[in-house]
């Protein structure tokens, strides 16, 4: 017993020891699965990937019919994951800053009508909102009677019509590409210190502005299908809409949920960053005689988001996972085509393989993205935070 | 004190500081304090008292509470709230499939639950023997209550479990088991062993990573595959157990930073007095580190709460799936407002007082800090 009281070798037989436990587990769980799976005479493998599923999907950004793969369907599910995750973290992020700025308003109006919303929204579940508003939505009236504004965007059951431009998704794709690297560009040209000494700075921005404006408009132009308007309004043919682009009532109901309920946290995360503010910045930007606006659009606000854009970060990170509740108002996301392809194919523990897999994925990716934003732009060195 | 004192001078309109001003004063500095300040007072007054009356005339004014021949009948043509769906329906929400006749079991077995809640809320319980043996009586008593079996009680099993009182139960057996492995994770994660701290780190991150309905799902799946038939249990159970890892995975991140943040001439100090492993965490860190992280762990039992009510994906009958069922018949499928609004007031009862009692604590906990 002499050797068990050196510390080394303790913890050395200690972590053999769990170790061998970790293993053990391990290979009963595969063992037991693999008996399981022969018993039930079950092929694994991802052959099955490359079947025709037979399945419709309502909401998709690729085509997809009866007859794709199940690899397909895999797909159209993590696109419209990446695709309501971040148009609700965007949504949430515009409420969440409106009710901060009136959380932190000097006006006790505003202060409790931002209280009132963070308490009523954040105190209830997320699932709870999105069957809500699906029921809400699904309630509006018939595309006959629906509600109109300016007779080019229709609210009815059938879900939100707005006009869309007359070019097919790859096009449109491309498009919003070349406005996202046209921005970056611009972003980069404005912030980068390389370019802080070149004159005329003003008119080179309004150069890539119009460069990028010019091009995405070319390329409309080139898509179209030919003789026809670029911009399609819906409008009422029969029983439903022809035109436009329509927003099914399971989108619009996850995004709204997650907008209200993500900004009620977002909320609190950003006001905290605007108490963080040292009063001194903010007085001496009065004393230099900023107005308001450039006080909070200056000043304020970006020490505020700076301050707690690491909590921000996790904030978005936790936003991403909440919505993955397609299944329960029928949205074809990540972990619904996951569900609906085990319950067709069998394969189950492929498919779970997958889901975890694609959500440790995407998750880490944008952890990784945000915290690069992150460093990018954080105050460097110490301040004075009076 | 200096700070304090400056930030008294430097806002005249604190007043003398010397006695508390009237209700009025506070009224006009809060809501009328400039002209500008005014007309924004008055033009969101405005709008809440518009949106108030609106909400008190269809909830109260105009609605409907009862319906005496227990159809929809008297909701057919009224411009107000039908409450008559939850006098009628309010037993599916309440208590799910559970067997008409021992419903009152189900009630028991809530506040059973509900009272072990709150009683683990004073801080009389908060020793590790009264805490542990409150807790063994409450799920004791909730559990014999429930299934039955004994006392010439009817066997119910837990499929017919539901509602409201299968909600508490998730949530209490959740955060029951969750905590003891939170605990163990983040000293494990702690640990100076190089593959033990590492392993549980990344099955931290793992878990943490995922979605809650993924785990969820997985547990109810995966589990029937990798276990052998003795270890399975009841799909209930395999369900809870996914949830208190998921919790557990936040939890111990919090009791992590909670450690982190004692000075560690603490840890020092009882390791040159000799106190064991086991004499140092338990007398010394994890007080401390618990006492740091409460207001974090408070937040994550809220959240907790309302994250059971997930498992309606996984095919439970909580209260938001019997909720759902409540409306989901022909006679009432237009009430799913009133309803929604009814499990919508009952989570939020949970989970504001839940809220307000760590808001409670958190003041509680300044005084005696040094």
């Amino acid at each position: 017993m002499q050797i068990f009281r050196n510390r080394k070798t303790r913890s050395v037989v200690y972590q053999v020891a769990f170790l061998a436990v970790f293993a053990l587990i391990i290979f009963g769980a595969v063992h037991e699965a693999s008996t399981k799976l022969a018993a039930q005479g079950m092929t694994s493998g991802f052959d099955f990937l490359h079947k025709t599923t037979g399945f419709r999907i309502g909401f998709s950004l690729i085509p997809f019919d009866p007859f794709d793969s199940y690899l397909q369907m895999l797909w159209v599910g993590i696109l419209n994951t990446i695709f309501l995750g971040i148009l609700s973290i965007i949504l949430a992020n515009i409420v969440g800053l409106v009710i901060a700025v009136f959380r932190i308003s000097s006006n006790g109006v505003l202060n409790d009508i931002g209280t009132l919303y963070i308490e009523a929204f954040r105190n209830v579940p997320l699932i709870l909102q999105a069957l809500f508003w699906y029921a809400a939505l699904t309630h509006l009236p018939p595309p006959k009677l629906a509600y109109s504004f300016f007779d080019s965007v229709f609210l009815s059951a059938r879900g939100v019509f707005v006009p869309s431009l007359n070019v097919e998704g790859k096009w449109f794709a491309a498009v919003a590409l070349v406005l996202i690297v046209g921005l970056s560009v611009l972003a980069w040209f404005s912030m980068s210190r390389r370019f802080r000494r070149i004159n005329r700075r003003g008119a080179i921005q309004i150069g890539i502005a119009g460069l990028t404006l010019a091009t995405m408009a070319g390329m409309l132009v080139y898509a179209r299908e030919p003789g026809s308007d670029i911009i399609s309004v819906p409008a009422l043919r029969g029983l439903n809409f022809r035109g436009g682009v329509a927003i099914p009532p399971e989108l619009s109901a996850l995004a709204i949920a997650t907008a209200i309920y993500g900004g009620a946290y977002i909320a609190e995360v950003i006001r905290a960053g605007f108490l963080s503010v040292g009063k001194g910045q903010v007085e001496a930007a009065r004393a230099l005689g900023l107005s308001p606006w450039h006080v909070f659009s200056r000043v304020h606000l970006p020490l505020a988001i700076r301050a707690v854009l690491p909590t921000l970060i996790n904030q978005y990170v936790w936003l991403f996972k909440a919505t993955t509740l397609g299944i329960v108002v029928g949205f074809a996301d990540f972990f619904s085509v996951i569900s609906v392809s085990i319950n067709q194919s069998g394969q189950t523990l492929e498919l779970i393989a997958i889901l975890m897999a694609g959500f440790l994925i995407m998750n880490n990716t944008l952890s990784f993205v945000l915290n690069r934003v992150n460093k990018a732009i954080a105050l460097k060195g110490t301040q004075l935070r009076t | 004190m200096a700070a304090a004192s400056e930030m008294k001078t430097s806002s005249p309109i604190m007043g003398s500081g010397l006695q508390p001003d009237g209700l009025a004063v506070r009224l006009r500095r809060r809501y009328f304090r400039t002209p500008m300040n005014a007309a924004i007072s008055l033009a969101g007054m405005a709008v809440l008292l518009y949106l108030g009356f609106h909400a008190l005339d269809w909830a109260v004014l105009k609605a409907v509470w009862v319906s005496p021949d227990g159809t929809s009948a008297v909701c057919r043509d009224i411009a107000g709230a039908c409450w008559a769906v939850i006098q009628q329906r309010w037993r599916i929400i309440i208590f799910g499939l559970f067997p008409y006749d021992e419903q009152w079991r189900s009630m028991l077995a809530c506040l059973v639950m509900i009272a072990t809640i709150v009683l683990s809320c004073l801080p009389w319980f908060w020793k590790p023997l009264r805490l542990s043996s409150l807790w063994c009586a409450g799920f004791l008593l909730f559990y014999v209550l429930m299934r039955g079996g004994l006392f010439g009680m009817k066997t119910v099993l837990p499929a017919d479990w539901g509602g409201l009182t299968l909600t508490v139960f998730l949530y209490a057996a959740g955060v029951l088991i969750g905590m003891p492995m939170a605990i163990a994770m983040a000293l494990l994660r702690r640990s100076e062993m190089a593959l033990v701290s590492r392993m549980t780190g990344a099955l931290i991150d793992g878990v943490r990573s995922l979605p809650l309905i993924t785990i969820l799902f997985t547990a109810a799946l995966i589990f029937p595959f990798v276990l052998p038939g003795w270890l399975q249990g009841d799909k209930i159970w395999r369900v809870i157990i996914g949830f208190a890892l998921f919790f557990a995975a936040y939890q111990a991140e919090i009791i992590r930073s909670g450690i982190q943040s004692i000075p560690v001439g603490q840890e020092e100090a009882a390791k040159a007095l000799g106190l064991s492993y086991w004499h140092r965490t338990g007398r010394i860190i994890l007080p401390q580190a618990f006492r740091n992280a409460l207001p974090p762990t408070i937040n994550q039992l809220v959240i907790t709460f309302k994250e059971t009510s997930l498992i309606v994906i996984i095919g439970f009958f909580d209260i938001l799936a019997s909720g759902n069922a409540a409306y989901g018949t022909g006679e009432w499928s237009f009430a799913y407002f009133e309803v929604y609004i009814f499990v919508a007031l009952v989570y939020f009862v949970f989970v504001f007082s839940l809220s307000r009692y760590g808001a409670y604590l958190e003041r509680r906990m300044r005084f005696g800090q040094h």
